[in-house]
C-alpha cells in the first residue's frame, strides 16, 4: 500500500511538473507575432502622423487591415514597400504622402524650449533664449512642434528639393 | 599578342572627333568672375574655410574636405571672395547648389606652394596626401577622389596601373590632346602613380583610332622599362573601367567587385597629369583640359580652361554659338548631362562642352519593344535590358535588380541600338535612383528609430533621477525629526 501510494504521489509530481514546464516554455503568445516583427520596422517615434496612438497601435491595426500600409509617413516608401511585401496586400506607391519636415521662422523665435522638449526625435536643437533649429536629417514631420510653440512660427513643409534629394524622373514612353 | 580577351557588346557610334582633335589646347581667358560649387566631386561637400570679402591667392585652398570621401577645392585665381552661397550647378535638374563666387583682380598671382624635392624619395602614402590636398578627382567625368583610389595600395596589392586614354565618348579629344602635347607629364605621373602603388607595371591604354596620341605615348616612355602602351580597338563603351580592364589584361571585374579585386587600378590620363603637376610642382586642380565641340560651335577646339569658368565664356572663345543648340551638353553625347543653361561654371569632372544642333539630336518617338533582343547583343556587361526595363516601368525594382540592373553602368549602348527607341537608360536612371531614395529613406528610418529610443532611454533616466533626489530630500526631513524625537 505505501508502494502504491509513493508511485503514485511520484507519478503525479511528474506529471504536474512536466505540464508546468511545458506550459511556460510551450506556451503561445496572445499576440500575433507578425505585430512585434511589424513594430520592429516601425520609425518607434510614436508621432502619430498613422493616426493611431503610437507605432505598437499602428502596428496591430495594420495586421488587422485597418489601416494602410501607407499609413506612416516618416516610414516613406522603403516601410511602406516591406509591409506590403509582409502582409502581402498590393502597394499603390502614389498613396503615400510626400514627406513634410517642420522649419522654425527665425525672427519669431523666442527660444522657449517647448518645442524642443516635443519632439519625439530630439530633432530640434536649441537653448534657453536662443533660436532654435530644426535637423532635417531627423525630423519626421509628425507636427508635435506646432502644437507646443505659443509663438505660432513653426510651419511643415514638403522637403525642397536639393541636389541630393533629386533623383531621374521616370521616361513617359511607350 | 595572343590576348583573345574581347569585351562584350559595344556600339560604334560616329567619332566626330576629327575637328576639335586637329587644333592644339589653347589657354582660356581670365574670366572676370569664376563661379566654384563646393561639391565637384563624389562624397561629401567640402566646407568653406575663408570668409566673404576675404582676399585669395591663386591656389589657395578655399573649402576643405570633411571626410576622407571628398575633395578640398582651391582658388583658381587671385582675387576676392564675393559671395558664399547658392549658385546654379551646372546639373540637368537646374537647381542650385552651394558654392563660392571667386572675383578676379586679373594678376593671377600665385600663393607659395609647397614642392616636393624628390617626390619618389617621399613615402607613398605622404604622397597620397599631397594629391588629396590638391583636390584632385577623376577627371574623366566619375570624379571619385583620386587619393582615395592611391591609398588602396596599402591595403590591396596592385599589379597592374592602367592609364585609360581610351576616351571612348564621341566628340571628345581632350585626352588625345592632353597625350599628344604633355606625354612627358602624363608618362611621369603613370610613374608617380606606380610609385605610391608599388605596382609592378604600367600599361596606357589608348583606342586606335588615335594613332598621335599613341605614338606620342611610346616615344615618352621609351626610356622608362616595365611601361607598356597598348592600342585598343576603338568601340564604345571601352573607357569604362571594367571594360577596359578586361581587354588588356582578360581578367573580368567581377560582379558588385572593384577593380583592385583582378590588381588593377584605373586613373585616366587627365587624372595622371593633375596627379603630376600636384606631385612635382604643388599645383592644385585648378585648371583643366576641355573639349568645346558640337554642331552648334563655331569653331571646335580643346581649350585649358580654369575651374569655375561660364560655360558660355568657353563657347565665346571657340568661335561662339552659330545657332541656338538643340541640346547643351556637359561630358559626351552618350553618358554626359543636359546644362540647364550656359552661365554654370565648368567643374572639375567636365570632359567636354557640346552643343549639339538639330540633325546631331534625333528625335524619335518610341515605340513598343519588339523584343528582338539588340540590346541584350550590344550591353557590354552581358545584362538584358530589355527584362530590366520591363520591370522598371511597373515599378518592379526588385525584378530589375534580379536582372542585373546593380551592374549596369548606364552607358546607353542599350538605347543607341534599339530600333523602336525605347528609353532603356533612362528607365535604368530612374531605377537606380529610386533604389538610392529607398536606401536614403531605410537610413533616416533607422536613424529616427535610434534618436527615439535614445530619447525614450534619457526621459526614463531623468525620471528615475528625479524619484531618487525626492526620496532623499524625504528621508533628509524625516531623518532629523527622527534624531530628535526621544
Amino acid at each position: 500500500m505505501l508502494g502504491a501510494i509513493l508511485v503514485l504521489a511520484l507519478m503525479g509530481l511528474l506529471l504536474g511538473g512536466g505540464l508546468g514546464l511545458a506550459a511556460r516554455y510551450l506556451a503561445v503568445s496572445e499576440e500575433n507575432p507578425l505585430i512585434k516583427e511589424i513594430e520592429a520596422l516601425m520609425p518607434g517615434s510614436q508621432c502619430g502622423q498613422c493616426g493611431y496612438p503610437g507605432c505598437s497601435a499602428a502596428a496591430s491595426a495594420l495586421v488587422e487591415g485597418r489601416a494602410a500600409v501607407t499609413c506612416c509617413p516618416p516610414g516613406g516608401v522603403a516601410l511602406a514597400e516591406r509591409l506590403a511585401e509582409l502582409l502581402g496586400v498590393p502597394l499603390d506607391a502614389g498613396a503615400i504622402a510626400a514627406p513634410v519636415l517642420a522649419r522654425i521662422e527665425a525672427a519669431e523665435c523666442t527660444g522657449c524650449m517647448r518645442c524642443y522638449r516635443a519632439c519625439p526625435t530630439d530633432a530640434i536643437v536649441g537653448a534657453s533664449g536662443q533660436i532654435h533649429c530644426v535637423l532635417s536629417n531627423a525630423c519626421t514631420g509628425c507636427g508635435k512642434c506646432l502644437e507646443a510653440c505659443p509663438e505660432d512660427c513653426i510651419a511643415l513643409a514638403p522637403q525642397a528639393p536639393t541636389l541630393d534629394h533629386w533623383r531621374w524622373a521616370k521616361p513617359q514612353a511607350a | 599578342m595572343f590576348n583573345l580577351a574581347h569585351i562584350r557588346g559595344g556600339i560604334h557610334p560616329a567619332a566626330h572627333k576629327d575637328r576639335s582633335a586637329a587644333l592644339g589646347i589653347a589657354a582660356q581667358p581670365l574670366p572676370p568672375r569664376l563661379y566654384l560649387p563646393l561639391r565637384q566631386h563624389a562624397g561629401a561637400e567640402a566646407l568653406p574655410l575663408v570668409r566673404e570679402g576675404a582676399r585669395v591667392l591663386k591656389g589657395q585652398l578655399l573649402a576643405g574636405s570633411p571626410t576622407e570621401l571628398s575633395a578640398p577645392i582651391h582658388a583658381p585665381s587671385s582675387g576676392r571672395i564675393i559671395a558664399i552661397g547658392p549658385i546654379e550647378a551646372p546639373h540637368p535638374s537646374g537647381l542650385q547648389a552651394n558654392g563660392m563666387v571667386l572675383e578676379c583682380d586679373g594678376e593671377d598671382r600665385w600663393v607659395d606652394l609647397d614642392v616636393p624635392a624628390d617626390p619618389f624619395a617621399e613615402d607613398p602614402l605622404r604622397l597620397a596626401n599631397r594629391v588629396a590636398e590638391a583636390g584632385v578627382v577623376g577627371l574623366g567625368g566619375a570624379i571619385f577622389p583620386a587619393a582615395v583610389k592611391l591609398r588602396q595600395g596599402a591595403k590591396h596589392e596592385i599589379k597592374t596601373v592602367l592609364v585609360n586614354g581610351s576616351e571612348c565618348e564621341p566628340y571628345l579629344s581632350c585626352d588625345d590632346r592632353l597625350m599628344r602635347e604633355r606625354a612627358e607629364a602624363v608618362v611621369d605621373g603613370a610613374r608617380l602613380i606606380q610609385h605610391i602603388l608599388r605596382a609592378y607595371s604600367i600599361v596606357i591604354a589608348i583606342e586606335d583610332n588615335k594613332p598621335a596620341a599613341l605614338a606620342a605615348m611610346r616615344a615618352a616612355s621609351e626610356p622608362y622599362g616595365a611601361i607598356e602602351v597598348v592600342a585598343v580597338p576603338a568601340l564604345y563603351p571601352m573607357g569604362s573601367a571594367k571594360q577596359l580592364i578586361c581587354q588588356v589584361t582578360g581578367r573580368e571585374v567581377p560582379a558588385g567587385g572593384r577593380s583592385t579585386d583582378v590588381g588593377v587600378l584605373v586613373h585616366n590620363a587627365g587624372t595622371v597629369y593633375a596627379i603630376q603637376q600636384a606631385l612635382r610642382h604643388g599645383r592644385p586642380l585648378i585648371s583643366r583640359v576641355v573639349t568645346v565641340a558640337g554642331g552648334c560651335v563655331g569653331n571646335p577646339r580643346n581649350v585649358e580652361t580654369l575651374i569655375g569658368t561660364p560655360v558660355q565664356a568657353l563657347f565665346d572663345s571657340c568661335g561662339g554659338l552659330l545657332r541656338e543648340p538643340r541640346q547643351l551638353l556637359l561630358g559626351g553625347p552618350m553618358m554626359g548631362v543636359v546644362l540647364p543653361s550656359t552661365r554654370v561654371p565648368v567643374i572639375k569632372g567636365a570632359t567636354g562642352l557640346l552643343a549639339l544642333d538639330r540633325h546631331e539630336v534625333p528625335q524619335r518617338e518610341s515605340a513598343p519593344c519588339i523584343r528582338c533582343s539588340r540590346c541584350v547583343d550590344a550591353c557590354p556587361m552581358g545584362l538584358a535590358p530589355l527584362e530590366m526595363a520591363a520591370r522598371t516601368r511597373v515599378d518592379d525594382l526588385d525584378g530589375a535588380s534580379e536582372y542585373g540592373l546593380r551592374d549596369c553602368i548606364l552607358c546607353g549602348c542599350c538605347s543607341y541600338v534599339c530600333p523602336s527607341h525605347i528609353p532603356l537608360v533612362q528607365y535604368f536612371q530612374y531605377a537606380v535612383g529610386q533604389q538610392d531614395e529607398r536606401r536614403s529613406a531605410a537610413r533616416k528610418n533607422d536613424y529616427i528609430k535610434r534618436l527615439s529610443e535614445a530619447r525614450a532611454a534619457r526621459l526614463a533616466e531623468e525620471e528615475a533621477a528625479r524619484a531618487a533626489a525626492k526620496a532623499a530630500k524625504k528621508r533628509k526631513a524625516t531623518a532629523p525629526a527622527g534624531e530628535v524625537s526621544p
